[in-house]
């Protein structure tokens, strides 16, 4: 028994140490640049890709293995270079979300780019040489490559240790992290510095991914599957902090290693867990601190301006084309106009929040998500009709709203955005390992309308009834005082406050709200589907919704419906015509962080502006 | 007695940074705190408008205890406040900047149906237009001059109705006539409406021109208080000014 648990604990050390080389990059990126670089699973994934190249094509033995896999970790360096250059130096002054999404959109590019050049089926690489077998640790056989891995994470650490103290550059990178306006001030190159550390994470990153080329197949899901992980324990850590990143990761790793044997059920959500009730505890991690200047953050945002009536004319139009023209369509057209308005109220849901009220969610996918699987569930346990399905799926997402609202208002910008994605994967994972309830993988099938509903037109209509009243509703809030009162919030937290507005109360019935709004959302899409499955709760999901409401513009009223008709249309187009289109989809997100900022429904408004 | 502050103690770590102050404003009266920079005065006005709860001491609103109190509840109690650095929501209009305080008053931030735009602006009108903004209603705060935005913070601090105005150096950011045309301002208000104001300020020209009393703050302690002319005649509050104050006054 003990022996057991020992070589469970040391094979946690082992995940530790790889989980700590794609932290530790993540970490020290962070914290120089502020920037979260979720693509920085994606050169974990290359890492591993490249080494398996490299180390295939070259002669076999020690040379062959580890001057292939450092190899990897240089070139992916390289290539963390030109992501750095090409596109992160343009927005550092952007918006967090907008840096998550561009970098979101590499992550897309890449997974591309790797099924085109190494294909969909899972490679497998050699075993490292001289460290095939495996040693007796009290009677118990243990892999000698884990047992190398083990002192990867330590001694990497303690290198990282001694560039950063011992070295002028790593003296920089840690003034920098604690205080980057005043480095700038004291004349260091920044531009350089912000390269150098982003090729170092990289590196880091690289030699994560190629290090696992003995342990697993290389895959195209490791990028999000690692990203994940890495992210839950960068904030364990604390953002920015390397020793804490090593804790997290010992913690995290020993956490999965025990959790098989405890918990099987929900390995994948106590990681989750964990950080949520750290982020609770202590907002900024174990050792992280809050960031330095949070009130220079404070960004001016311009009033709603009043419809231009060329805008207003098109808005009826549009609503006139959504009510009249589906007769003459065909069931494919109806499907995709069903679909549409769907979207339009899961945006307008997101946006809500995101507009009006300031607040970052990256797991928006969870209430539209639980709004689907409250009705399914209904419909597969209790055999409920649709009418009743489509009643509990608002319940159950605003439900959920109740709860993970409680505790991510309370946090701002990247910390928040960390943990709605947290409560977003946890929801996420309970629909995928609970299987007696959900049907995991599988879903749940069957979920279809009553009779009078199951004409595609019928629940077109149906459809378009509930979303277009609902985003009504919403944006009638939005022009009501508590709409108000969300953006006074937003714009000035001390004046709200000394005008007796409870910033917290307002913004939690706010969460709630979009909640609920897109949980109708996910409701109504379980049906049009007939079916509902875990990957309406998943990461893609979520950045769906803050794509729609960024491409519309988020400090815009029609945002949202211009942005969820937009992207629906781009994405529909896309995966018909394209083979490849989560690359062009990549590119497109690429191009509206660096080109239009403001979105669609904003550069039209700036441009009327100047007409007029 | 609209506000009276009894004993108040407050220390961060190791360092007293208040220690006793008492201080007592009537209806309609200014009263000035005033001493060099690290006196305590921040401290002092944090731990009356609930941001700060004190360690030791009581603030007493119109005989109400309101000790510890967040800052929404003192200004539910009759308490309105103007910031060092003007706090306006950016995104709306002075009219209804003046609205949402409105709004607040009447308990109806949580109306979901009602477009703000629909409100009667009658009242939030008069408001600025005591403060001279009326002309200026429709124009988004993001856009105002400095001494404009201090007179949108007036008026939605007098949205409900209150008894005590605290004002964290009200001039500080404005031009010298301008100054003296806000403090005019707020004393003619304050005497009509009988609202009691504690203000601090640099600018001792403001102070001497406009408080009915003044208190002295020095290194936490209160060093002195009377009318202007008192004041400026205590040796203590010259020593703290000119002389050896400078050793520990800042910058």
């Amino acid at each position: 028994m003990f022996e057991n648990l020992l070589v469970q604990g040391l094979s946690g050390l082992a995940s530790a140490s790889s989980l700590f080389l794609v932290a530790s990059g993540l970490t020290v990126i962070f914290g120089v640049t502020r920037i979260v670089n979720f693509a920085h699973g994606s050169l974990y994934m290359l890492g591993a890709y490249l080494a398996w190249t490299l180390v295939t094509n070259l002669p076999r033995g020690h040379f062959g293995f580890w001057g292939g896999v450092l190899a990897a970790a240089l070139i992916v360096g390289v290539v963390g270079v030109l992501i750095e250059v090409l596109l992160l130096r343009r927005i550092y002054k952007a918006p967090e979300l907008f840096q998550l999404l561009a970098t979101f959109g590499v992550v897309l590019i890449v997974q591309d780019l790797a099924l085109m050049i190494w294909g969909p089926q899972d490679l497998l690489g050699p075993r490292a040489p001289g460290l095939r077998g495996a040693t007796e640790i009290l009677g118990v056989r243990f892999p000698l490559y884990e047992l190398f891995l083990i002192f990867v994470g330590p001694v990497v650490l303690g290198l990282l240790w001694l560039l950063f103290h011992r070295t002028r550059w790593g003296t920089r990178v840690r003034a920098a992290t604690a205080d980057r306006e005043m480095v700038g001030a004291l004349g260091v190159n920044q531009r350089l510095l912000f390269t150098t550390v982003f090729f170092l994470g990289a590196c880091l990153a690289g030699l994560g991914g190629a290090l696992q080329l003995p342990r697993e197949s290389v895959n195209l899901q490791m990028d999000l599957a690692i990203i994940a992980e890495a992210f839950v324990v960068v904030v364990i850590g604390g953002l920015g902090s390397l020793p804490g990143a090593f804790l997290a990761a010992l913690l995290i790793g020993q956490m999965q290693a025990f959790g098989i044997l405890i918990f099987p059920k929900i390995t994948l959500v106590l990681a989750f867990l964990v950080m949520a009730v750290v982020l609770i505890l202590r907002p900024y991690g174990l050792l992280g601190r809050p960031p330095a200047s949070a009130h220079a953050a404070q960004v001016v945002e311009p009033p709603y301006p009043p419809p231009s009536p060329a805008f207003r004319a098109l808005g009826l139009a549009t609503v006139a084309v959504a009510l009249l023209l589906p007769p003459f369509l065909g069931d494919f057209a109806l499907i995709v106009f069903t679909e549409i308005a769907i979207m339009v109220l899961f945006a307008a849901s997101l946006h809500f929040i995101m507009g009006p009220g300031g607040m970052a969610s990256f797991g928006h996918a969870a209430y539209f998500g639980l709004g689907a699987y409250g009705a399914a569930l209904l419909v597969k346990h209790v055999a409920a009709p649709m009418e009743i399905g489509l009643l509990a799926a608002p319940f159950a997402a605003g439900l959920a709203g109740v709860v993970f609202g409680w505790f991510c208002v309370r946090l701002s910008g990247v910390y928040a955005a960390m943990l709605t994605l947290a409560f977003a994967q946890i929801a996420w994972s309970a629909a995928f390992q609970w299987v007696e309830l959900t049907g995991g993988d599988n879903g749940i099938l069957g979920v279809w309308p009553s009779d009078w509903a199951r004409n595609k037109l019928a629940y077109y209509y149906l459809a378009l009834l509930l979303c277009l009243g609902a985003t009504l509703l919403l944006r009638r809030a939005i022009m009501a005082p508590f709409g108000y009162a969300l953006r006074a919030g937003r714009d000035s937290p001390l004046r709200a406050e000394a005008i007796g507005m409870d910033g917290f109360r307002i913004r939690w019935v706010a969460f709630i709200l979009a909640a609920v709004a897109a949980g109708i959302a996910g409701g109504l899409f379980a049906y049009a589907k007939g079916s509902v499955f875990p990957t309406y709760m998943a990461i893609p999901r979520s950045v769906d919704a803050l794509l729609m409401v960024l491409l519309g513009g988020v400090q815009t009223l029609s945002g949202p419906i211009v942005g969820a008709l937009a992207y629906t249309w781009i994405h529909e187009q896309l995966m018909r015509l394209f083979e490849l289109w989560r690359l062009l989809l990549g590119a497109v997100i690429l191009l509206l962080v660096l080109f239009f900022p403001q979105g669609l429904a904003g550069a039209a408004q700036r441009a009327a502006e100047k007409r007029a | 007695m609209t506000l009276r502050v009894e004993d108040l103690h407050k220390s961060f770590g190791g360092v007293q940074a208040v220690a006793g102050v008492s201080l007592e404003v009537a209806a309609g009266e200014l009263v000035a705190l005033i001493g060099p920079n690290g006196a305590g005065k921040s401290t002092c006005f944090n731990m009356l408008n609930g941001q700060l709860r004190p360690d030791r001491g009581r603030v007493v609103l119109k005989g109400e205890d309101i000790t510890g109190l967040p800052p929404r509840a003192v200004w539910r109690r009759g308490v309105g406040r103007t910031f060092q650095i003007t706090a306006t929501f950016a995104s709306m209009s002075v009219l209804e900047n003046v609205q949402m305080a409105l709004l607040s008053h009447r308990r109806r931030l949580f109306d979901l149906w009602r477009p703000v735009a629909r409100e009667d602006p009658a009242e939030a009108l008069a408001l600025l237009a005591r403060v001279g903004m009326q002309a200026q209603a429709g124009r988004p705060c993001g856009v105002l001059a400095y001494g404009d935005l201090k007179r949108v913070e007036l008026a939605i601090a007098l949205a409900n109705a209150p008894a005590l105005l605290l004002m964290d150096e009200p001039t500080a950011g404005m031009a010298p006539a301008e100054r003296v045309a806000l403090m005019e301002l707020t004393a003619r208000i304050a005497r009509d409406s009988g609202i009691a104001v504690l203000f601090t300020e640099h600018d001792m020209d403001v102070v001497f021109a406009h408080a009915d009393r003044i208190l002295v703050l020095d290194r936490g302690r209160p060093i002195a208080e009377g009318r202007p002319a008192e004041v400026r005649a205590d040796a203590r509050v010259r020593e703290v000014y000119l002389g050896t104050g400078a050793t520990h006054g800042g910058h």
